[in-house]
């Protein structure tokens, strides 16, 4: 018996405690999102290759394609050797008289044959790829994203009226630390470490959600929702862009994701229940043919 | 294969008494002779100068492009809707104005009734008539360039950005009847050469004596055929949309956008090998002429033309594996494209074995017929890489994808045009090109290309997306590279103009044959020019 009421009296404690730590935050104080930026997934000059891969999703994209690759810069290499070879060998000057050569059916075969089996050598891990990447079965969460002229529109499923807007930082209007063309005022804050959905459509035209560090890429289709999952495996910041020709400022609706700990993102929440709820309203598509600076205003 | 013409001789005796007596017509004046023609040569003629203006006028567009993207944060293009307006000309200039013109229209035209012996085309004002359908399709698309805020949907005219709420103005229509007009020249082109081929051999012509580009352009014109009506009703669809309230792509009313892009790539994709084949026919042609040796594997080169020709019709959804289809729809599509490597593997390895025991010469077009074969292996390579539906997930849309399409494109059907023209100009016109110059073009040109499509690899593993006027900084690095390969190649076409001049200019006269031994078909035995009417007594084959 005061086993149990030493329990209660301990939640209690810890409820006004955490009630406390939201107020807290709400009133400016530890920011939740803070462990997003000590790493920063972002594009870096001259890269000649994939994002550090910042899910398993991306990693297997990337094992796949340096596999691919290296099988296709073999055929390349194959293919320039031989043509330099006969170059060499059979110009005007080092062979005078040709040959009148025109078949010759073990070769045909070769190259028939051979190619082939390169390909299936492909198909195999390529295939597993493909299931591998739809299967969005058991997440532990769902968002809804949809794209609109020109800004993203994140639904949290699971958080009741949690339904808010992200928008580019324009140009003129950047603070230190953030990147042009990539930052945005209200990224998507995901928790780490955990599997997550994302229903993808549109309100208006086309769209694509792309995010190249995390290997997710769908369109935004109006009319019907598709789906795709990541799972962020470290904290962090990872950006994306809209990668489907969506009108005059198709280049300014880029997606900037804040991963955290699941306790920061937890934290988060309420915060953002606190904020984000009563500015879910979009603005009307028809009329956004607005300058996009004015929408950011807007969205303060 | 050999082939009695009557002694070419005569042909040029002939030909110079009936110039002037033309049937007793004396010489057409300029608007009977280029307005109303009725002569493949003539009509070839007017495709390949259309290709050039269109080329030019693409061309200055993607300069441009380079231009704006030089930097982060330009303004040479001031709006968003300026550079959609240009990126989607560009993309139908190209295609349609560009390399269909060069290619079909214009080597196919003058050079099919030739090859096969025939002494025109089969419908010859049929023939006048898918030019000048062209040439209107032509106006119409620079309408939809600059009218208003220009057609901004991109080459491939997505809805619902091109409906009618978001694209109101009439250049969206203008654009859409530009396709319309161009693919009625098309088809129209397309029975014409079916027509001809099939049934204007000259005797002994056996269908397995014709040669390889006829073959190309009878496969192409076959694909025409069954692409092109898909795209019009898909495109007679959108202008509906548009404008008289129906909604098959309009979610709203019950339609879909994604039937659209099903529609448009069952066109899309025969069409860039309706772009590729008659590519492949030209490099054929000049490996064997330059190597002084048949073409190795003949059967299987045609057998190779066919299959693609098969297969590009049933893997068209491998432009769409992020739009909304199915796992196992991603698992067919992908198997099926990768099957096309085998076709294509065909051809390049029977084009390095018509080299392989032969006596290369490395005149000009055979310098581009082989930068043609290498660059396009590149291309193929990328292509393997992005048939996977797997990667695709990370590559489609961006600049991987790009420089993909642009080595297949902008660096083998292009490279096979120019390889075409240096190979029959002196034929088409009488005199030589000036070899030094052609050389300094093909090496222009070949290391401009290389340097301005070869980085955009890197952008687009790093995640650059297509269709930005500006882009983060960190890709300025690769941008500007790029956009100086696109400056040295822009500054290339203006040495081909000076060796047009050059040509048009020379006094020089050449021979029948100006390529010898390894010029084996039947364009070789008539005069350069080839006489107004080829063959006033049908050739017989042997």
């Amino acid at each position: 018996m005061k086993r149990r009421i030493g329990w209660l009296f301990c939640a209690a404690l810890l409820l006004v405690a955490a009630g406390h730590v939201a107020l807290a935050q709400t009133a400016g104080a530890p920011d939740p999102l803070a462990a997003a930026d000590t790493y920063v997934n972002a594009p870096k000059p001259w890269q000649m290759w994939f994002p550090k891969a910042g899910s398993p999703m991306q990693a297997q994209i990337d094992w796949l394609m340096k596999y691919v690759l290296w099988i296709m810069a073999g055929v390349v290499g194959f293919v320039g050797v031989l043509m330099v070879y006969v170059f060499i060998k059979f110009n005007h000057k080092a062979n005078k008289v040709p040959s009148h050569l025109t078949h010759n059916t073990l070769i045909e075969v070769v190259w028939l044959v051979v190619p082939t089996i390169l390909l299936a050598i492909i198909i195999g891990p390529s295939l597993s790829l493909i299931w591998y990447e739809g299967d969005d079965s058991n997440p532990y969460m769902t968002v809804t994203v949809t794209g609109h002229q020109w800004y993203w529109e994140y639904n949290y499923q699971s958080v009741a009226g949690l339904d808010y807007t992200s928008y580019m930082i324009p140009d003129d209007q950047l603070q230190p630390g953030q990147i042009r063309r990539l930052s945005v005022d209200h990224p998507l804050v995901l928790p780490v470490g955990e599997k997550i959905k994302f229903d993808i459509t549109s309100g208006d035209v086309l769209h694509g959600f792309y995010l190249p560090s995390l290997g997710v890429q769908k369109y935004a289709i109006p009319g019907s929702i598709q789906t795709s999952w990541t799972l962020i495996t470290k904290p962090g910041t990872y950006y994306g862009e809209c990668n489907q020709i969506c009108g005059i400022n198709h280049d300014a609706m880029p997606i900037e994701i804040k991963a955290v700990p699941m306790a920061d993102y937890l934290a988060w929440i309420k915060v953002a229940q606190a904020n984000y709820t009563e500015n879910a309203v979009p603005p009307d598509p028809i009329s956004s043919p607005r300058p996009i600076d004015q929408f950011a205003e807007a969205s303060k | 294969m050999s082939f009695t013409a009557h002694d070419p001789h005569d042909v040029a005796a002939q030909d110079a008494h009936t110039h002037d007596a033309e049937h007793g017509h004396g010489k057409p004046s300029f608007v009977r002779r280029w307005l109303m023609s009725t002569n493949h040569k003539d009509i070839g003629t007017l495709y390949i100068t259309s290709a050039v203006i269109g080329g030019s006028v693409g061309g200055m567009l993607s300069m441009i492009m380079r231009a704006q993207l030089m930097y982060p944060h330009n303004h040479i293009v001031t709006s968003g809707a300026e550079w959609n307006a240009i990126i989607t000309a560009h993309g139908l200039l190209m295609i349609f104005w560009m390399v269909m013109p060069a290619l079909i229209g214009g080597m196919g035209n003058w050079f099919v009734p030739m090859m096969i012996g025939a002494p025109d085309m089969a419908f010859p004002r049929l023939n006048n008539m898918s030019f000048w359908f062209l040439a209107m399709g032509f106006i119409f698309i620079m309408l939809g360039l600059t009218i208003g805020e220009g057609t901004g949907a991109g080459w491939t005219l997505y809805p619902p950005l091109d409906n009618a709420t978001y694209s109101p103005g009439i250049a969206t229509d203008f654009s859409l009847f530009s396709l319309h007009l161009a693919g009625i020249s098309s088809l129209l082109g397309a029975i014409n050469f079916i027509a001809t081929i099939l049934n204007m051999r000259a005797p002994g012509m056996t269908m397995f004596k014709m040669p390889l580009f006829c073959w190309s352009i009878l496969v192409t014109a076959f694909l025409l055929l069954l692409a092109i009506p898909v795209l019009a009703g898909a495109v007679t669809m959108l202008i509906m949309d548009r404008n008289f309230g129906t909604s098959f792509f309009e979610p709203a009313g019950g339609g879909d956008p994604v039937l659209f892009q099903h529609l448009f790539w069952f066109f899309g994709h025969p069409e860039v090998y309706i772009m590729i084949l008659p590519a492949f026919g030209v490099i054929s042609h000049v490996v064997s002429t330059f190597s002084k040796k048949p073409v190795f594997g003949y059967l299987g080169m045609v057998y190779a033309m066919v299959t693609i020709g098969f297969v590009g019709f049933i893997v068209w959804a491998h432009h769409m594996f992020v739009s909304g289809i199915s796992d196992d729809s991603r698992v067919y599509f992908e198997v099926a494209t990768l099957v096309i490597a085998v076709p294509t593997g065909v051809k390049v390895f029977s084009w390095i074995a018509t080299m392989w025991g032969g006596s290369i010469e490395f005149k000009t077009p055979m310098l581009w017929a082989i930068g043609f074969i290498f660059l396009f292996v590149i291309g193929g390579a990328t292509g393997v890489v992005l048939a996977n539906a797997g990667l695709d997930q990370e590559l489609h849309n961006d600049y991987f994808l790009i420089a993909h399409f642009h080595y297949v494109l902008s660096l083998g059907a292009v490279f096979a045009i120019f390889a075409g023209f240096y190979y029959w100009i002196g034929k088409m016109s009488g005199h030589p090109y000036p070899e030094f110059w052609g050389k300094v073009h093909f090496w222009t040109t070949f290391i401009g290309v290389n340097l301005t499509f070869f980085p955009q690899h890197f952008l687009g593993l790093a995640g650059m997306p297509r269709r930005y006027p500006d882009y983060p900084d960190a890709f300025a690095g690769w941008n500007f590279v790029s956009s100086c390969g696109a400056f040295l190649s822009g500054a290339s076409t203006a040495v081909f103009f000076y060796i047009l001049y050059r040509i048009f200019t020379s006094k020089e006269k050449l021979a029948d044959n100006y390529w010898g031994e390894g010029a084996t078909t039947l364009e070789w035995a008539v005069p350069s020019p080839a006489p107004h009417h080829t063959f006033e007594d049908v050739p017989v084959i042997r």
